[in-house]
């Protein structure tokens, strides 16, 4: 479990980062490096240079962001969890995030780079899709906005440009009294989604009037679920699984020795099912 | 004075493990050391064309780059220990460097030696092999149909033996039975996971001829044994020292070729080198455990009386026959088929079969649980057939209470046992008959519940030599220990077994602290340095305290005896008249008038004054051979509810009432029957080593492999009953590994009596939630309805 030899560089600043990234040389950014060492160390990843951005207090920080939030991305896992307005705003993140390995990887994994490695039964990147986030991308010569149903392209593979850097999430408010939940199935070792299910849900006049569903650890990306069978029914258990079943119909699910594709389509189905019925009891 | 014997004291290995301070062998660092690392196979199977070493020899750093072509004349191979007879038992040479082929991923084909790790892993990938692959040989039973590859030239259908057991008439009791039930059974490839992957250190004196090998193992006199005949290194040259072990699980039993070359490269290059597993790589060097698969029958009346047991059994043993491989499938499996039943016959055959897998070895249980497995499904299946209630099944078949001494059909002598009385123990905290009645409610309600009974019987305490001989182990199964008095009376204990995790550096104080009247921070107890230590045979089989401490205990006896005479003199009193008192010698009648036992160990020490011929000193070695075997037993009882839906299987409750005879230290003893359960209850539920059909090791890594988590375990409600064993001065019986043995078949068949509603009797386990909703599914399909 030795990595090839590699250059280190401790960034000043994200201008320097960003700078370096234009480099073409194959330079990688490192935050928490819970992603990018163990496949380092397994020479998995070959990396001539790793890019030191875990310090950077331009990255860091969580704040308000009219009826939403706005996330830096070098902000941590145990930093989200703990943040007040995110635990008022968005408690979805906090509910997944404390599911996110252990303490000691909650406290140096990041959610930029969390998003930025794109494995697809991630809990993060289902959560991010439900809520509507906005991820900021930066390079040395452009910014742009990509909403997260656009970001992740396919297994650890996201529209990111190699030169660009993802540098904040903004949340937009959610529905005025949407209730939130993420319901998961872990696999015994890793503690990775075999399924799960992020789900917002908003209930007018007892009825859904909206309701958005993003499924991880199911297919090889990342997705949204078709649940337009579910707006203006009152969200009965049996409504909630047939159209579960009806969004997983067209999806080429995955299998493999822990969650063979049967059993995974049914998690599927199950954490789709919690996580709806979950988001509805807390809406107001 | 209160003893010791009987106290949960705190265990005094835990501050040095718990603070960071303790010395492993990745540890020890010496002037002048380089480092190595094994180029390992990356194919089950294949032809080794050409190996180029040239480019890796060149690379920054690197001292030495060995093949097999280097080695093969100059090291004998890996042994083989365990030769058991009247089987037919082919070994076929180990090379500790594969030379013309390769048997399974991870087996060795080059060493790297090199000035720092990260120049040896560089230099690894260097040594440029050209394999021509082959066909792999996975599965154990597929492996001897005639159309698999065969792995070892001399060896047609991978079969390396035969192995039968006999007790009774079998065939005439299965022809007359008037029920029988049978069950193919799979277990699953377990891989140890002891949490500190091997190691070895060696330097080498080339003036004395010294060769001094540190290395993780949990028989250093075993691993000197081997090494010597693998270097040609004769034993008075070859120390062997295992400093802190970190569990091993049985997979430091095997003395590996990895060590010996360690060694080598430290005599060929005159400098200390060291070599540290990758966890990565223990999965695949390290030995696996279980692996079985296996044809099992019962037959009985329709009263429930069980009238035999058949089996035939395909063990793998991958790709070369471990150190003491070929006895755990036989000598430790088919003669314990009659677990506590009094089941008049029994027959086994049992297949071991080389496959392209990592050598598969001991692991915590050791063919027990392979046994108690099938005995327990079998009752329990058995038991459905006739309609009958598990646990009244069993109670009518238990051997009924014997203090010394029953023999079974398969020729084994058990040696103390009332089953009965744990299983009443059991039955009491659980209350049974209210769960069952809350598993009917549950039913009714569509919920599943479910109890697992086990009442099982264990041989361990390994056990008389003459035995081992009997059996073809290549060793004794004696233990020793020298109990040494210092001039100011406190005391070390060299033992020759070596405890990595079982405790008993404070069990063993505790009995000497007794046999002295000492407080126990007066002794300190040694382990794992063959020039210091006696002769022993190691920690493995539930085998230390019932053996090893039985010498401890002999030895402290001697020394005690002597130190009396010694009293008798300075007190000028009859040694008749000699009584041992609140910790000290004292004329019978005159308690004012003793002497401490520090004060005579002063003296005898210091000999100004002893007994007329009494030579001076004060210490004591024992060697103690057991006369039989130690038969441990209880029993477990696991409640469960399975979710339908999605597979899962929850414990509820987990109950645990063990015999080991008398507690020297009840926390120990709780704790390892909590570590032994959880071990059991990962390989029923979570835990499998699985290669795919190329024999690629699909669980490679912790991402694959589950390992029990605590979130993911109940919590455990131990009890016991204390039934002595007659062959030991202690009474004692083992019980590292009895959790292991009773709680994989416990949850499992907790699980299937939960979902007996669906038709469904028996899951291959682990019962992983994807295999019991796979169950379910099939058994809906096939109209077993809820």
């Amino acid at each position: 479990m030795i990595p090839n030899s590699f250059d280190y560089q401790r960034a000043s600043s994200l201008k320097e980062v960003l700078k370096a990234l234009t480099a073409g040389d194959g330079s990688v950014v490192i935050a928490g490096g819970h992603s990018l060492l163990p496949l380092m160390k397994l020479r998995m990843a070959h990396v001539s240079k790793v890019i030191d951005i875990a310090h950077l207090e331009e990255l860091k920080g969580i704040e308000e962001h009219r009826r939403g939030a706005r996330i830096g991305a070098g902000t941590t896992y145990r930093e989200l969890a703990e943040s007040e307005v995110l635990q008022e705003r968005f408690p979805i993140i906090g509910e997944a995030t404390r599911q996110v390995a252990d303490l000691q990887v909650r406290n140096r994994g990041t959610i930029g780079g969390n998003l930025s490695h794109a494995d697809p039964a991630s809990d993060m990147p289902a959560v991010m899709m439900a809520l509507g986030a906005e991820l900021k991308l930066r390079s040395r010569s452009r910014r742009r906005t990509v909403p997260a149903a656009e970001f992740f392209l396919g297994p650890f593979n996201t529209a990111k440009e190699p030169e660009e850097l993802l540098i904040e999430i903004v949340l937009p408010g959610l529905p005025r009294g949407a209730g939130s939940a993420y319901e998961s199935f872990r696999q015994p070792a890793s503690g990775y989604a075999m399924a799960g299910a992020a789900a917002v849900v908003k209930i007018s006049r007892r009825r859904i009037s909206h309701c958005v569903v993003a499924l991880t650890g199911v297919a090889d990306n990342v997705f949204l679920a078709d649940t337009d069978g579910l707006i203006d029914t009152k969200g009965e258990s049996e409504n909630i699984a047939t159209v579960a079943h009806e969004a997983l119909a067209g999806v080429d699910v995955i299998g493999d020795l822990h969650a063979p594709e049967p059993y995974r389509r049914q998690l599927a189905k199950v954490a789709f099912g919690r996580a709806v019925t979950a988001a509805m009891a807390r809406a107001g | 004075m209160a003893t010791l014997f009987g106290s949960s004291i705190r265990r005094r290995e835990d501050p040095r493990l718990l603070t960071g301070s303790a010395t492993y062998t990745d540890d020890i660092k010496l002037p002048r050391m380089v480092y190595s690392g094994f180029v390992r196979s990356p194919y089950a199977h294949a032809r080794i064309k050409r190996i180029d070493v040239s480019a890796a020899q060149g690379a920054p750093g690197v001292v030495a780059v060995y093949t097999g072509a280097d080695v093969k004349d100059r090291l004998a191979p890996v042994p083989c220990a365990w030769n058991v007879p009247d089987c037919d038992l082919k070994i076929p040479p180990h090379l500790l460097l594969a030379d013309d082929k390769v048997r399974y991923v991870g087996d060795p084909v080059a060493m790297v030696v090199a000035e720092s790790r990260a120049a040896v892993r560089d230099a690894m990938d260097l040594v440029d092999v050209d394999y021509g692959p082959l066909d792999a040989s996975i599965d154990p039973e597929r492996a001897t149909d005639g159309n698999a590859a065969q792995i070892h030239d001399d060896i047609p259908l991978n079969i390396a033996f035969e192995w039968h057991v006999n007790g009774g008439d079998t065939e005439a009791a299965f022809a007359a039975a008037e029920v029988t039930v049978s069950q193919r059974i799979v277990h699953a490839r377990l891989i140890p996971n002891a949490m500190e992957p091997r190691a070895a250190v060696a330097t080498h004196n080339a003036a004395t001829g010294q060769l001094t090998l540190w290395t993780t193992s949990q028989n250093p006199h075993i691993a000197r044994f081997l090494c010597s005949i693998m270097l040609g290194v004769p034993e008075h040259h070859l120390h062997v020292i295992s400093p802190e072990v970190g569990g091993g699980f049985g997979s430091k039993i095997a003395t590996y070729g990895d060590e010996a070359l360690v060694s080598f490269a430290a005599m060929e290059l005159g400098r200390p080198v060291k070599w540290t597993e990758d966890r990565s790589e223990n999965y695949k060097a390290t030995t696996h455990g279980r692996d079985h698969v296996q044809y099992v029958e019962m037959c009985g009346t329709k009263d429930g009386k069980i009238t035999g047991l058949r089996t035939k059994v395909y063990a793998g043993l991958g790709g070369y026959a471990s150190t003491a491989a070929p006895g755990v499938p036989t000598i430790l499996h088919g003669l314990v088929y009659c677990g506590p039943y009094g089941i008049p016959n029994v027959a086994a055959t049992v297949y071991g079969v080389y496959t392209n897998g990592t050598p598969v070895d001991a692991y915590r249980g050791a063919g027990r649980p392979e046994a108690t497995f099938l005995i327990e499904r079998l009752v329990d299946l058995l038991a459905s057939e006739i309609g009958a209630d598990p646990v009244a099944l069993r109670r009518k078949n238990l051997i009924p209470a014997f203090e010394d001494g029953h023999e079974v059909a398969t020729g084994l002598v058990y040696d103390s046992g009332n089953y009965e009385r744990a299983l009443d123990k059991a039955l009491g905290i659980l209350d049974y008959k209210g769960f069952r009645a809350e598993q009917s409610k549950a039913r009714a309600d569509g919920r599943y519940l479910g109890v697992g009974v086990v009442t099982y019987l264990e041989m361990c305490g390994l056990g008389p030599s003459k035995v081992a001989g009997a059996v073809g182990f290549g060793g004794g199964l004696y233990d020793s220990a020298i109990v040494r008095v210092y001039p100011t009376g406190s005391v070390r204990v060299y033992i020759g077994a070596k405890p990595h995790g079982q405790g008993e550096e404070t069990t063993f104080a505790q009995i000497v602290a007794d046999e002295f009247g000492y407080p126990i921070e007066n002794i300190d107890v040694v382990a794992g340095d063959t020039d210091t230590t006696p002769q022993g045979w190691g920690t493995y089989g539930s085998r230390t305290t019932a053996v090893c401490g039985s010498a401890v205990k002999i030895a402290a006896q001697r020394v005690k005896e002597k130190a009396k005479k010694i009293a008798a003199h300075l007190l000028e009193a009859s040694e008749d008249d000699i009584v041992w008192e609140d910790g000290a010698f004292a004329v019978r009648g005159s308690p004012a008038n003793s002497k401490p036992f520090a004060e005579v160990a002063g003296m005898a020490n210091v000999a100004w004054n002893l007994p007329e011929g009494m030579e001076p000193g004060l210490e004591a070695t024992a060697f103690f051979d057991p006369s039989n075997f130690v038969y441990p037993f209880g029993t477990h009882l696991c409640t469960v509810e399975v979710n339908a839906a999605t597979g899962e299987v929850k414990i509820l409750r987990y109950i645990a009432v063990d015999d080991c005879g008398p507690h020297i230290n009840p926390m120990i003893v709780e704790g390892q029957i909590h570590g032994g359960v959880i071990q059991g209850l990962g390989e029923g539920l979570l835990e499998m080593a699985v290669y795919d059909d190329e024999g690629q090791l699909l669980t490679g890594s912790m991402l694959d492999y589950a390992v029990p988590r605590a979130s993911q375990m109940p919590a455990i409600e131990t009890d016991h009953t204390v039934t002595p064993s007659p062959v030991n001065p202690l009474g004692v019986k083992g019980i590292g590994e009895a959790g292991t043995i009773a709680s994989a078949a416990c949850v499992v068949n907790a699980v299937c009596d939960a979902l007996a509603p669906f038709g469904i009797s028996h899951i291959d386990k682990p019962l992983t939630s994807a295999r019991v909703w796979a169950a379910i599914q099939a058994a809906a399909k096939n109209g077993g309805a809820a």
